[in-house]
């Protein structure tokens, strides 16, 4: 029943695709024909894996065209057994944004014009953690620690029970199976509803085409992940997809210079993640909202 | 063969006559219907060059991720509901002066509708993906999302608020009583359907936990309140026009019964506020902070503080205007108040609604925005195009309405196909 319920769905739609591209026949002759393509493309999560190698060549061409490097884009999927979790020991950071910087450069985010950061780092003055309305984003002393101040730094808190996935209104944005939240840049309409909902504004938009120099240009990409954006897509922090689903640390942990960062997999008790909610005092920002964050701030036990 | 050639020819005398109607007018139609045009120009070019290069043509940013496209639209849903307000007492209780003039209340909802779906399409970034978004065809997030919910809704009033009013036109244009039995389902469907679209569209925004200011469920209902007023001081203010400029009879006393029904849904408004107000202050939580940014300022950021106290004035008048029977019933006064309303709640529903949900950030950040020159000709384009809509239609509608436009002028023509036939025949025989 079930079955057929499917085909016959499958079957409206694919006749309607056809219908509309039939009638918008007369705008699209005046397009290329990989324009065509583009608009037709389908959802990530529907194609098969033949046409999931066709949209790589392309993107692997036009990159090239575009950047003068040979990319290699993933589509790695997730690994079994496996749920990320991020610890942050707040009592160690500096609030010194090296992994602001090393964030951006693996991830290929604008650089200018709007420059566009995943991970934002907040000055608190000492006695609040709570209250963010007296946090300062844009500190810039000459050195840092400041005495006085303790820092925040909030990305994309990879809920489990996710806002942003749930408002969207065409599943552009969700939930892979190893907990990470990722965006389908070429399906995404540009609505900006997930970041309305996001209560830790790990969303960024692309406003304008970004600004990615082709000599700072990472080639290492996931296509879910840090492969460059287009214009007024939205785009957020994906615990480096490409580098965790081959066992790499995200480039934000390796980049701390106070080792304040920890990463592993929530489901494997040995992990080094497992190890600190078990042993220090963990709390996640915003839990009353019951998002269910996978990214635990923690002290020196 | 034969009925076929009729229909066809009788919709090719609609055609023709709708065409000379829409195009022959009085030097101030003309005057009128041109300027409209120049605005929707200006307005497209506008929005072409933010097409082309991407929203940062605009002044919204991370922090303020929705601006004045998503205000307008927020307004113009309410607009639209507010159709329901003729409806009730026309369709259901009979009451004859509005009953005349229902159907072009519907007529302006549908334009209202029209201009919201073309907000949110401006407000869309990749307007070329917006197949993405339609049922069976894209991958509609139904029914988790409020936005897809809205895409459903909103059309769905859209397509009522064309398909009575076309209809009960035809069956006038033929001559002929309406079916009842058929139509009146449709009209009761469309009340709740009101309520519907205007309630969806505050869910849409109250459901964000993220967001205190939008967060209270207080909103579906105050967006309702705030609805019933501004829909109908519009729909007063465009009557008077439209029996001005036309035919058309349109009675006091519809007026004055629309802007007694203002004057509740206003109290209920300014009752809703002060409930929300109350709970805010007197608890004084840091969810209080959009609050204060509106009312008061937060740290030195005021920008929206004299907006909303013009608002909160304009109201008030209007409400103490409406409340009085002398004041009501004098034609002056029931116009100023009307579009105290008019402006009032387009600042409270508006920017004053949509703007506040934003400042502070959830992360505390301060941004304050205001629209630039895009967003405002785009926006003027919007309403242009609204207004132009809802002129034609009226152009068609009222001749239809007051019996000067219906199907008798073609059965005149039926009379000369007969005559043509006979000269025809008489051809014939004169060649045999």
């Amino acid at each position: 029943m079930s079955n057929k319920d499917y085909t016959r769905r499958e079957f409206i739609r694919s006749f309607s695709v056809t219908a509309l591209a039939g009638l918008s026949l007369p705008v699209l002759s005046s397009c290329s024909k990989e324009e065509v393509e583009d608009f037709l493309q389908k959802h990530f999560r529907e194609m098969t894996v033949e046409e999931k190698k066709k949209v790589i060549a392309k993107l692997e061409q036009r990159y090239f065209e575009q950047y003068g490097r040979k990319f290699q884009i993933s589509t790695q999927e997730a690994l079994p057994e496996t749920l990320w979790g991020y610890g942050l020991e707040l009592s160690r950071c500096i609030g010194c944004r090296k992994c602001v910087y090393a964030c951006a450069s693996e991830n290929n985010t604008s650089r200018y014009a709007r420059q566009l950061h995943w991970i934002r780092v907040l000055r608190l003055k000492r006695g609040n953690l709570i209250n963010l309305e007296d946090s300062e984003h844009y500190y810039t002393p000459e050195t840092v620690p400041e005495k006085g101040f303790v820092y925040l730094p909030v990305q994309c808190q990879q809920c489990q029970n996710p806002p942003c996935v749930k408002v969207c209104p065409i599943h552009a944005t969700w939930q892979e199976p190893d907990g990470i939240v990722v965006v389908d840049y070429n399906w995404c309409i540009g609505c900006r509803y997930c970041i309305a909902a996001c209560p830790y504004k790990g969303r960024v938009f692309n406003w304008a085409e970004p600004n990615l120099p082709k000599d700072e240009v990472n080639p290492n990409v996931h296509y879910l992940g840090n492969r460059p954006r287009m214009k007024c897509a939205v785009e957020k922090c994906t615990f480096c997809i490409q580098r965790v689903r081959q066992g790499r640390y995200p480039a934000c942990v390796e980049a701390c210079p106070t080792g304040s960062r920890k990463f592993g997999n929530l489901l494997d008790p040995k992990s080094e993640i497992r190890y600190i909610i078990e042993r220090k005092r963990v709390f996640r920002l915003r839990e009353e909202l019951n998002t269910e964050s996978k990214f635990y701030y923690f002290f020196e036990s | 063969m034969e009925s076929l050639q009729g229909l066809l020819k009788e919709t090719w005398h609609f055609y023709r006559k709708t065409l000379i109607l829409v195009t022959r007018g009085g030097k101030i139609y003309y005057a009128w219907c041109f300027s409209l045009l120049a605005i929707i120009v200006m307005g497209f070019i506008f929005y072409w060059k933010q097409h082309e290069m991407g929203l940062i043509e605009t002044n919204m940013t991370d922090q303020v991720s929705w601006g004045l496209y998503i205000a307008n639209f927020t307004y113009l849903v309410g607009m639209a509901a507010a159709a329901v307000l003729l409806v009730i007492p026309s369709y259901i209780y009979q009451f004859k002066p509005i009953k005349e003039i229902v159907v072009l209340g519907e007529l302006f909802a549908a334009s209202c509708m029209v201009m919201a779906i073309l907000f949110v399409m401006v407000d869309l970034g990749r307007l070329d993906r917006f197949w993405h978004m339609l049922p069976f065809i894209g991958s509609m997030n139904f029914p988790a999302s409020l936005l897809a919910w809205d895409v459903l809704a909103l059309n769905g009033y859209l397509f009522l608020n064309l398909f009575i009013p076309i209809y009960l036109l035809v069956k006038s244009y033929y001559g002929k009583k309406p079916n009842w039995k058929f139509i009146l389902p449709f009209i009761l469907l469309s009340i709740p359907w009101a309520v519907g679209i205007h309630t969806v569209t505050a869910f849409l925004y109250n459901g964000l936990a993220a967001r205190p200011f939008w967060n209270a469920s207080i909103l579906a209902p105050r967006f309702l309140a705030s609805a019933f007023c501004s829909g109908p001081a519009i729909i007063i203010v465009i009557f008077q026009i439209i029996r001005k400029v036309s035919a058309i009879k349109i009675e006091d006393g519809a007026l004055f019964k629309v802007a007694e029904l203002i004057a509740y849904a206003m109290f209920l408004n300014l009752f809703l506020l002060g409930a929300e107000i109350f709970k805010e202050y007197y608890s004084g939580t840091v969810h209080m902070a959009s609050f204060k940014y509106l009312f008061e300022g937060l740290h030195h950021h005021n920008e929206l503080v004299p907006w909303i106290w013009a608002a909160m004035a304009m109201n008030v008048t209007a409400f103490i205007l409406f409340l009085i029977p002398s004041t009501r019933e004098r034609l002056s006064t029931l116009n100023l108040g009307c579009l105290l309303i008019i402006v009032g709640v387009w600042i409270e529903k508006g920017p004053g609604f949509v703007i506040p949900g934003f400042v502070p950030d959830p992360l505390g950040e301060i941004h304050e925005y205001v629209p630039n020159l895009v967003e405002l000709m785009v926006s003027f384009g919007i309403w242009a195009l609204g207004l132009l809509i809802f002129t034609l239609l009226m152009k068609v509608a009222i001749p239809i309405e007051t019996g000067e436009f219906t199907h008798t002028d073609y059965e005149r023509g039926v009379i000369t196909k007969k005559s043509l036939d006979y000269t025809a025949s008489l051809h014939k025989i004169n060649k045999q």
